[in-house]
């Protein structure tokens, strides 16, 4: 796979397996190989198997079949108290009934470490987070954010080889989300530990990973670094699930190395970048992102293939303009153009042309 | 984007600017009202409609439980009895002392005998006999000796007057004489009200109605007297005669007369204990529940003999203390594997946790009897398996042994159910982060789990331990004479002895014991702590 230069395999799933009832896969035959220090997501709709995967590898569901290895050993019989592994849940889980520094202070209690070699710990793994302030509260005093950063520290706190995040953010409003996924992507740099993140988010996914494994029915659908996964999708849910994207359907009519040509139902013809068609006659999804179009005339490149379109909606978002359109039949094709004094707004019932260039263009299956 | 947006306008929206605000004074509301008079008024009519809501309960409740609770209560200190029915005697004892030598001066064997008469014609002298001989055996049968033969006391009286005029033996003067006596009379008229009130109560008429003895007596002592010159009636010649008459009859020598029907009377004792308990309260009933007695010398603890009371409060509380802790030893594992087996299962076992409540009490209780009796299920099966002898069969029944093991069982679900509410709240999750962190199961459980299932432990016990510390048919039936609580012998005074106002005064020190330690929990555990679901 890709980016195999630093893997070191430092956790590995070797064809692992799960099943809950003996009757459906939960997770089907999943390969997944972490370097050491990487940061890798696990990003998919949820019922993908995504959680099962990072629960199998904190120890607390077992693998129907196949190996997980830590660092080389295979952890499937070690109890989860014995991996050594941090973990942040999703509700954070902190202790109710302890004080911050009491929550922080037991993975260090559990391995018998002496009271002043914990609290120079404690302190700093809080002053990490910044919430050196707080020791002294209970959990319940805390607001989400904050309880976010102390179940991060805890989890940091006994200098874990091996972090696991299981949607952590999803409790926290939106600018909170933000500039916690700052924090723990610095964190994770600063200390150099490995990071198996969980998220249906893919705007998370995308700004805090080195790479992301989309999951989906079970299987990883594509394994890449952000940029790779948003620009460069291998398959059609791919390109649907990360970021938003105009899909035409039409068939193969002509297939080259680097170069197919699509028709679609209403007759339209034009050329797209084929990634996962095979011969001439099969049916494809055509995949534009929604910034690759233009509808400004001057802007449209000469080699861009341009075609009508209607203008259904024109919503004014501040920094972009979004407008959808009926392209080839089609009543969902969204564009996003950037606020520059030289683009003309529109309006509903515009004919306008429109105008991509057929690299941004990509052939998926159907 | 536009949630940011709806935000926005919200908050703008919420801000008006054209709304005026008053600079001075209170702020008023849109009719000119002040705000906070429109607001109270707005309240009160959601409270009004919130106690109309439970006016129902409340008055069912009112009536049917803290009005008759109150009433038992009121028992325990309650001791009307002794200066309603001899209230002559009593005032005529305020001079006397217990500890003096002598008997009481013989004004008070007079007024004894006018209240000993009155309350044998109103029956109420064996009554009296039953509360006194609380205090000191033997009154009971005095008084009842003595209630029988007290009217013939004055057959002298009776028969110097009638011999005077055979017209005294029929209602008819007697009438006319308390019609017109005025103070002149003051004893006759002081028993013709009593007479009077008697015959009412009997719904008779007073002037109909056979003369008492005892209006005799009155009328010749206050003859004797010389009340027959005061008097200024239509009587007065038949007055002046029977005082004539009288001159020839020998004077009653009451306290003579009393000990002859009952040796009794010349015991100190009795007469110290009536003037003891003449106050219309006591602490005596309390006194009694705490092995203690008020004598004419004061407060002692009784013969170590008599002692009950002490000894069956703190076994009372130390079995329904055991109950309680029984409860939780079998009622934790319990409620953990409810709060998290798969729902199918668990609503399965939460069936068989609740079995027992569709049973009857009576039949639960029945079966332990065999199971635990020495020729019972369990004995038998010990025996077959050779841990018991056949000759040394477990005493399990009848003592407190059998008492803990009924009750623990029949208060099981009361530690269950809270249990299973507050462990369900409980988050998988903090037993993963705890084993995440490091733990092992153990730790996981005592340091992470157990101290967010106290609150459930906590509101178990209260329930357990109540309803332990007041039961009732279980230890009747179970405890033989090792085994029974002090309600039982509430239970006893109430049905058995009738001697209420001990039963109120051991309820009252149980409902305080119980309030007691309410309150120590509240202290220590914190009843915020406490969670029922």
């Amino acid at each position: 796979m890709a980016d195999q230069q630093r893997n070191d395999g430092f956790v590995v799933f070797d064809r692992v397996q799960k099943s809950y009832d003996g009757e459906t896969l939960v997770v089907k035959d999943l390969n997944l190989s972490v370097g050491r220090g990487e940061f890798l997501t696990m990003l998919g709709p949820s019922g993908s198997g995504k959680t099962t995967c990072l629960m199998m590898l904190a120890g607390f569901e077992t693998a129907t079949h196949g190996d997980i290895l830590l660092g080389g050993t295979p952890i499937n019989n070690i109890p989860p108290h014995k991996r050594g592994i941090g973990m942040v849940f999703q509700n954070y889980a902190l202790f109710p009934h302890m004080t911050v520094g009491e929550n922080l202070s037991f993975p260090l209690e559990v391995r018998g470490l002496g009271k002043s070699q914990r609290e120079g710990k404690i302190k700093r793994g809080l002053e990490m987070v910044q919430m050196g302030e707080f020791a002294n509260r209970r959990p319940a005093q805390l607001s989400g954010g904050q309880q976010q950063r102390i179940a991060l520290a805890r989890a940091l706190v006994f200098e874990p080889e091996l972090v696991l995040m299981d949607e952590p953010l999803g409790a926290l409003d939106k600018q909170l989300r933000e500039q916690m996924q700052f924090e723990i992507t610095r964190l994770a740099h600063e200390l150099g530990i490995t990071t198996v993140y969980v998220t249906h988010d893919q705007t998370e996914a995308l700004t805090m990973s080195d790479r992301v494994a989309v999951f989906d029915d079970g299987r990883i659908q594509q394994l890449d670094p952000p940029d790779v996964l948003y620009e460069e999708p291998k398959n059609s849910f791919v390109a649907q699930f990360i970021g938003e994207n105009n899909t035409l359907v039409g068939e193969v009519v002509e297939m080259h190395a680097d170069k197919c040509t699509v028709r679609l139902a209403d007759g339209e013809v034009f050329d797209a970048k084929p990634v996962n068609v095979q011969k001439v006659g099969d049916k494809t999804r055509v995949s534009i992102r929604p910034e690759r179009v233009e509808y400004n005339k001057d802007r449209i490149p000469e080699s861009a293939h341009t075609l009508k379109a209607e203008v259904l909606e024109f919503i004014y978002m501040g920094d972009i303009f979004r407008t959808r359109l009926r392209v080839a039949g089609n009543d969902d094709f969204v564009i996003k153009t950037r606020n520059a004094p030289d683009q003309p707004r529109l309006k509903p019932g515009q004919q306008i042309e429109i105008g991509w260039m057929p690299e941004d263009c990509r052939a998926l299956d159907a | 984007m536009t949630g940011k947006q709806m935000s926005d306008q919200s908050q703008s929206a919420a801000s008006p600017d054209d709304v005026p605000i008053a600079e001075t004074g209170p702020v008023l509301a849109a009719d000119g009202r002040p705000l906070k008079q429109s607001l109270n008024r707005a309240l009160r009519r959601q409270k009004l409609r919130a106690l109309m809501l439970i006016a129902p309960l409340l008055i069912f409740i009112l009536i049917t439980f803290i009005a008759p609770i109150a009433d038992m209560l009121f028992r325990s200190v309650e001791n009307q009895i002794v200066s309603d029915t001899l209230p002559r005697t009593v005032k005529e004892l305020a001079d006397w002392k217990p500890d003096d030598a002598e008997l009481p001066p013989p004004a008070a064997f007079a007024a004894l005998y006018t209240d000993l008469f009155i309350a044998a014609e109103e029956k109420a002298h064996t009554r009296l006999g039953s509360r006194l001989n609380y205090e000191a055996t033997g009154v009971s049968s005095l008084f009842r000796k003595s209630g029988r033969r007290v009217d013939n006391l004055g057959e002298d009286y009776v028969d110097a007057i009638t011999a005077a005029d055979a017209g005294w033996k029929k209602p008819g003067p007697w009438a006319v004489l308390a019609e017109t006596a005025g103070s002149a009379l003051p004893r006759f008229a002081d028993v013709w009200g009593e007479f009077a009130r008697v015959a009412k109560v009997n719904d008779k008429d007073p002037a109909g109605e056979k003369p008492w003895e005892l209006l005799f007596v009155s009328l010749a002592e206050d003859l004797r007297a010389g009340g027959a010159a005061a008097y200024d009636g239509p009587l007065k010649r038949e007055l002046d005669q029977i005082t004539q008459a009288l001159v020839e009859v020998a004077p009653v020598d009451y306290q003579a007369a009393l000990v002859e029907i009952d040796a009794g009377w010349a015991d100190r004792t009795v007469w110290a204990t009536i003037k003891t308990y003449a106050p219309r309260f006591t602490p005596g009933y309390f006194l009694n529940a705490a092995d203690m007695h008020l004598g004419p010398d004061g407060i002692a603890l009784k013969p170590e003999n008599q002692r009950l009371y002490v000894m069956l409060f703190q076994r009372t509380l130390i079995m329904s203390l055991s109950i309680t802790l029984a409860t939780i030893l079998l009622g934790y594992p319990v409620a953990w594997l409810l709060a998290n087996l798969p729902m199918r299962i668990s609503n399965l076992l939460m069936i068989l946790v609740l079995l027992p409540f569709w049973t009857s009490l009576l039949v639960r209780t029945s079966a332990w009897k065999v199971l635990l009796q020495q020729q019972g299920v369990i004995n038998d099966i010990l025996v077959w398996i050779g841990l018991v002898a056949d000759d040394n069969r477990l005493v399990l029944i009848n003592n407190a042994t059998g008492t803990i093991i009924a009750m623990t069982h029949i208060l099981l679900p009361f530690m269950i159910l809270p249990l299973y509410s507050v462990m369900q709240t409980i988050p998988p999750s903090y037993l993963r982060a705890a084993k995440s962190l490091g733990a092992n199961n153990w730790t996981a459980f005592w340091r992470v789990y157990f101290p967010q299932s106290v609150p459930g432990i906590g509101a178990g016990s209260i329930l357990v331990f109540i309803l332990a510390i007041g039961y009732y048919i279980t230890p009747e039936l179970v405890g033989g004479t090792s085994g029974v609580f002090i309600s039982n012998r509430i239970a006893y005074h109430i049905s058995t002895s009738l001697n209420w106002g001990l039963a109120a005064a051991l309820g009252a020190i149980l409902l305080a014991a119980v309030l007691l330690l309410y309150w120590a929990y509240d202290r220590i555990v914190g009843i915020d702590n406490v969670k029922l679901g």
